[in-house]
């Protein structure tokens, strides 16, 4: 069941002009319980430094339990996570998270401290964060907005901040738990372009959860398809063979988004079925996307 | 001209907004004094029904209170119990406060301190104003000891729960930004509870005002509570009344000033008031 597609991946080798090294991240056979609940099962993944790979699934898939075992929030019960060749063993600034909501930003800092705080964290000198901070802010184009509280921005800048806080502590890997779900078309529309962007000018390897076909195929090197929970492992991993910035009319965009598609309607149909739903409630399933 | 136009509109508008916020206020003040006006008269038709032996009238209660504020007891009362209200609720709040962030965020503090909290809290301070007095003497540490004994647990619980309600992705955030737990409870956890911190100030304000009254009955010579104590002895129902009314006045003062002060000083903590 699982298939790990490895091999030239598209845009893994970077030409950009970045300060931070990615780091390779690799899941073997990866099992995580919450007493007697399987949430995942025997994942194996091998992401390259500097790649940018997207979890693809149905809600409830168990896509953003992988994440947080990535990011040493919950333990692995079986197979081993690691990054750069070292297993995950808690937290790490080498492993930023960037969360759904903005709750996750501390209200009462102001945009740069939001952004100074990892570097504050480790000791760094006042005049470094304050270097960094501007360096990332500027990177997401906030610089502007440094003074201000996260309070008085918008959805979308708010997330930005999350990402530069996160790219201040120059982490090799970032971890992406589904950040536009909360945005309105337009906007998310907007920070995909952007991610694409910053994620060229960085370097960092991302890890992208998502259960948005189109999202996943405009910014992904490969997209990891997660069969419907409990026990969830990857069905299947397409690698994205096209050019960047990516049109998603371009026929091959449209034939790999009608294969994703087929691919998750089955798991969203096994979804429901689990859930109690019956056959009739099948043409909802396009809507899940 | 299409600018200016939409300048001066402008102008209009803003103007028009400060005239309605302006005629907003003086509404709610109409109302308010129009609400005392109706109290005062309440009040004067009791005094008329019952009597000056039962209800003094506002008149009696007034120049009673110009009798006491002359020789000066007024003041002395105001100051006195002010003190020990401010001393004992100001220690309360600097002790109340960082035992309830351990409480919340330690789990073997919690589990120490748990059942002497849920214990002592059902337990009215005016229960221990004889042991207070048999213990500390009747001179002003009984009844600051009283007043700090009202006012912590309340802010300790209070910053407790807190403390539990601190959302849980910032605290993730903080651990995957390389917080360790002394910087998170610095610098994430005790930020994040300082609204309830001040709520849990205010009630025990609030509480304080109740004890101080039972803390000054028993050999005190001066303060409010003792005021309303010794003029009951003496038959002075005026005097009674000034003390009740002067206590309610106080306490709506010193409210209103933490509010003021808590809302300005920490407003970027989401302290709104």
């Amino acid at each position: 069941m699982t298939e790990t597609v490895k091999g030239a991946v598209k845009g893994a080798v970077k030409t950009a002009p970045s300060k931070i090294r990615g780091a390779a991240l690799s899941a073997d056979g990866v099992g995580i319980r919450f007493d007697s609940f399987q949430a995942v099962r025997n994942i194996s993944l091998d992401i390259a430094a500097g790649e940018f790979l997207c979890l693809l699934g149905p809600s409830g898939c168990g896509k953003s339990t992988l994440l947080s075992a990535m990011a040493g929030f919950v333990t692995v019960d079986e197979g081993s996570l690691t990054v750069g060749g070292a297993p995950i063993t808690g937290p790490d600034p080498e492993l930023g998270m960037v969360f759904q909501s903005s709750e996750a930003l501390f209200d009462w800092m102001t945009v740069r401290q939001n952004v100074a705080f990892g570097p504050r964290m480790r000791g760094a000198s006042r005049a470094e964060q304050a270097k960094l901070a501007d360096e990332y802010l500027g990177l997401v184009g906030l610089r502007h907005c440094a003074d201000r509280f996260p309070g008085q921005l918008s959805g979308g800048m708010r997330q930005r901040v999350q990402i530069a806080r996160v790219l201040a502590n120059e982490p090799g890997v970032v971890l992406m738990d589904e950040p536009f779900g909360a945005l309105d078309a337009q906007t998310r529309q907007v920070m995909q372009e952007e991610t694409d962007r910053i994620w060229h000018a960085s370097g960092c390897t991302v890890v992208f959860v998502t259960h948005d076909i189109d999202e996943a195929i405009l910014l992904a090197d490969r997209i990891a398809v997660m069969t419907a929970g409990p026990a969830a492992s990857v069905k299947s991993v397409y690698p994205v063979d096209l050019p960047r910035p990516r049109d998603e009319d371009d026929p091959a965009a449209v034939a790999l988004r009608r294969q994703l598609r087929e691919d998750i309607g089955e798991e969203v149909r096994k979804a429901l079925r689990d859930q109690g739903l019956d056959e009739e409630s099948r043409n909802t399933e396009e809507d899940t996307r | 001209m299409t600018v200016a136009t939409a300048a001066a509109t402008g102008s209009t508008e803003t103007r028009k907004h400060l005239a309605w916020a302006s005629v907003r206020r003086l509404r709610t003040l109409g109302m308010y004094t129009l609400s005392v006006l109706v109290g005062l008269a309440v009040w004067q038709l009791l005094a008329m029904a019952y009597g000056s032996s039962l209800v003094a009238s506002p008149s009696e209660t007034l120049s009673a209170a110009r009798q006491l504020a002359s020789d000066g007891t007024l003041t002395n009362s105001i100051i006195a119990s002010s003190r020990r209200i401010l001393i004992g609720w100001g220690l309360g709040v600097l002790v109340g406060a960082p035992v309830g962030l351990l409480v919340g965020q330690v789990p073997v503090v919690r589990q120490l301190l748990e059942p002497y909290i849920e214990f002592f809290r059902f337990i009215p301070p005016v229960a221990f104003v004889t042991l207070a007095v048999v213990w500390l003497g009747i001179g002003e540490s009984s009844k600051v000891v009283l007043i700090f004994y009202t006012a912590v647990f309340i802010v300790t619980v209070n910053t407790s729960a807190g403390v539990l309600a601190v959302s849980e992705s910032k605290l993730r955030a903080a651990r995957n930004l390389g917080a360790n737990r002394r910087q998170i409870l610095q610098g994430i956890v005790l930020p994040s509870t300082v609204p309830h911190i001040v709520t849990g100030a205010r009630l025990a304000m609030g509480n304080s005002f109740l004890t101080i009254v039972s803390a000054e009955i028993v050999a005190s010579q001066v303060g409010l509570g003792s005021l309303i104590w010794t003029s009951r002895n003496y038959g002075r129902i005026d005097w009674v009344f000034v003390g009740i009314i002067t206590l309610g006045i106080l306490g709506f003062v010193f409210d209103r000033v933490l509010r003021i002060v808590a809302s300005r000083v920490l407003r970027r903590y989401g302290v709104k008031l």
